[in-house]
């Protein structure tokens, strides 16, 4: 009698679902896990700042450029106000100019993406030469720009970042569109006459999440370095309300730079701490999500 | 091949145009420059006399055309701060800006190659993971920050470099000189460089340890290094091909904040003040310069990658 031999590999596969396979190959990159418990706790120290912080955000309560003390934490900043208590807060505005030029960006680069590759022809030939365009433009000289044009504060660079970010998904998306187009389950949802929002969105888009998602997380990263930037040249994010960029500002002063350290070190460590977390999450997501792998 | 460089030039020229519209376009969007003007002690004729004289009374488009028809004489406008012409005030701040990212790119690339290529080939080693975690760092970092950091250090702490400048105030700047000014500009951009890259190159030479021509190397018994050195190293050629494409636009980019921070008197620093001063010819000059080079930077790009790999079909 001929017995069916069941490799062992495909076992595990039947035995597990999709989430649980991206669970366990996620956890396997113990740096990745590590980042991700930093930024919830990060995260949760921002969402919960108003009552973590011992001080108001823009509250003056102690002396001008206080060193660090029991009461100040972090000392206090040049018009006394509490470092640690706007940091918590800067945390937070840093946090949502990310995530919400990410999001911008990437529903402008889905939807322009999905429409070049579904849709081919001059549709195509129109969103990828706007594109070129747009990629052409030094990023950052663009984001400049586009900064001193509109009135400087967190919303207008929510808007900048989240419409100059699109171009790199848009290709992404583009490129994935065309390959699913080719693949039978598409067509064979064109023969059986489905509308076309069923097949763009319940079909194709599901099929190329995945590499949106990686493709986010590196957006966010930029995102949020791009915001330090600006708001660093004085051009984000305006005072009194703190971000981790202009909280940096201070330290073109020689006074601040050489005397006062903590008022431009710890924002500084938390901004490459809260990306660098965010790339490692970014990269352990590719290799648990990559469908060709076979751990 | 030839026919390829054509197609790929062609297409490039509606798109040069449309750069030049979005451009315009934004610079119109910003307003006036006769905003900077207006003050109690100037007067509204003086004001409108100013307009004239700058074109500003015409619509929008039609300024355009002018400004369009000037360009195609090498006509690049006048600042409206220095009355100067652009193309000799970028000409006059290319130099410091070129020095700068050339000699970045090269340090750069230095790094981020051989490190590429060495954690690749010990992959999991103690090596690989340094260098991981280093590319994941320099890419974390944000370049200013890590400027502040090199300037506490290296000015405030031990008094070795210079913060600002190209050469020291009062002297010609010998090469010495000019070279320890760039010490710290280079490193935060060549950090940068060498961050976003060692990852890129580091799989890109991993997929090409796998593929079979190598296993034949390997097989002839060579030795391990002509493997790496000879075989692997040439197929290498094209990813290192793009990552230097790819650099050239973001340099543009990076060398502003970086050219800001150390007063480097080159491009970014000229085009950051033409910026807060809503100087828009210079503006306009240096956005066409940056998506020129961008532009002609993707076309050689894509010609060197068939130089190096002949497989890769142009169409």
């Amino acid at each position: 009698m001929k017995q069916k031999i069941i490799d062992p590999l495909e076992k595990d596969m039947i035995s597990e679902s999709y989430f649980q396979t991206v669970f366990r190959r996620f956890r396997r990159h113990r740096l990745a896990l590590a980042s991700f418990i930093v930024l919830a706790l990060l995260g949760g120290a921002a969402l919960l700042a108003p009552v973590l912080a011992p001080f108001g955000p823009d509250e003056i309560v102690g002396t001008f450029s206080g060193a660090p003390c029991k009461e100040f934490l972090l000392g206090t900043d040049q018009i006394g106000r509490d470092v640690f208590s706007r940091l918590l807060y800067a945390m937070r505005v840093s946090l949502l100019v990310g995530i919400l030029a990410t999001f911008i960006s990437t529903a402008v680069g889905v939807v322009l993406g999905l429409a070049a590759g579904y849709f081919g022809g001059i549709v195509d030939m129109a969103v990828m030469r706007f594109t070129d365009m747009v990629m052409s433009f030094p990023y950052i000289l663009l984001v400049l720009v586009a900064a001193s044009i509109f009135k400087p504060g967190m919303w207008s660079i929510i808007l900048i970042l989240g419409f100059v970010d699109w171009p790199g998904i848009a290709r992404l998306v583009r490129g994935n569109v065309l390959n699913l187009r080719e693949t039978n389950f598409v067509k064979g949802n064109l023969i059986a006459g489905m509308p076309l929002g069923h097949i763009l969105f319940s079909e194709i888009l599901p099929n190329t999440v995945a590499p949106i998602l990686v493709y986010a997380t590196s957006v966010l990263a930029l995102s949020m370095l791009d915001e330090a930037a600006l708001s660093f040249l004085g051009m984000g994010v305006r005072p009194p309300t703190a971000s981790l960029g202009n909280m940096l500002n201070g330290a073109q002063s020689l006074t601040v730079l050489t005397r006062q350290p903590w008022l431009w070190i710890p924002p500084g460590l938390l901004i490459v701490i809260l990306v660098m977390a965010i790339n490692f999450i970014g990269d352990a997501l590719r290799d648990a999500l990559d469908p060709n792998s076979r751990r | 091949m030839g026919k390829y460089i054509l197609k790929r030039i062609l297409i490039a020229i509606p798109v040069l145009i449309g750069i030049t519209m979005i451009d315009y376009g934004i610079m119109c969007l910003a307003g006036s420059p006769l905003e900077m003007l207006q003050g109690p002690r100037i007067s509204e004729a003086a004001v409108e006399a100013k307009a004239v004289a700058l074109g500003l009374d015409k619509p929008v488009y039609i300024q355009y055309f002018v400004w369009l028809g000037q360009l195609l004489q090498g006509n690049m406008g006048y600042s409206i701060k220095s009355y100067q012409a652009v193309s000799a005030m970028i000409g006059s701040h290319l130099g410091p800006t070129l020095l700068l990212m050339g000699v970045s790119l090269v340090v750069g690339l230095l790094i981020a190659v051989p490190a590429g290529i060495y954690s690749a080939v010990h992959q999991y080693s103690a090596g690989d993971y340094t260098a991981v975690t280093f590319s994941f760092l320099g890419s974390s970092i944000p370049s200013f920050f890590l400027a502040l950091l090199l300037i506490y250090l290296f000015t405030v702490k031990l008094g070795w470099l210079p913060s600002s400048g190209m050469s020291t105030l009062g002297t010609s700047g010998s090469f010495l000189d000019v070279a320890r000014h760039m010490v710290m500009p280079v490193i935060v951009l060549a950090a940068s460089i060498a961050g976003r890259n060692i990852r890129y190159i580091r799989s890109a030479m991993l997929e090409i340890l796998q593929q079979d021509y190598l296993r034949t190397a390997r097989a002839k018994g060579i030795g391990r290094f002509w493997v790496i050195n000879k075989h692997a190293l040439r197929n290498a050629l094209v990813p290192i091909v793009t990552v230097v494409g790819m650099e050239i636009p973001v340099l543009f980019g990076g060398a502003v904040i970086v050219e800001q921070v150390f007063s480097w008197p080159g491009l970014g620093l000229m085009t950051m003040s033409a910026i807060t001063s809503r100087d828009y010819p210079v503006i306009m000059g240096v956005c066409l310069l940056s998506a020129v080079v961008v532009l002609i930077a993707n076309l050689v790009t894509d010609i060197l990658y068939a130089l190096a790999d002949p497989t890769i079909q142009l169409d």
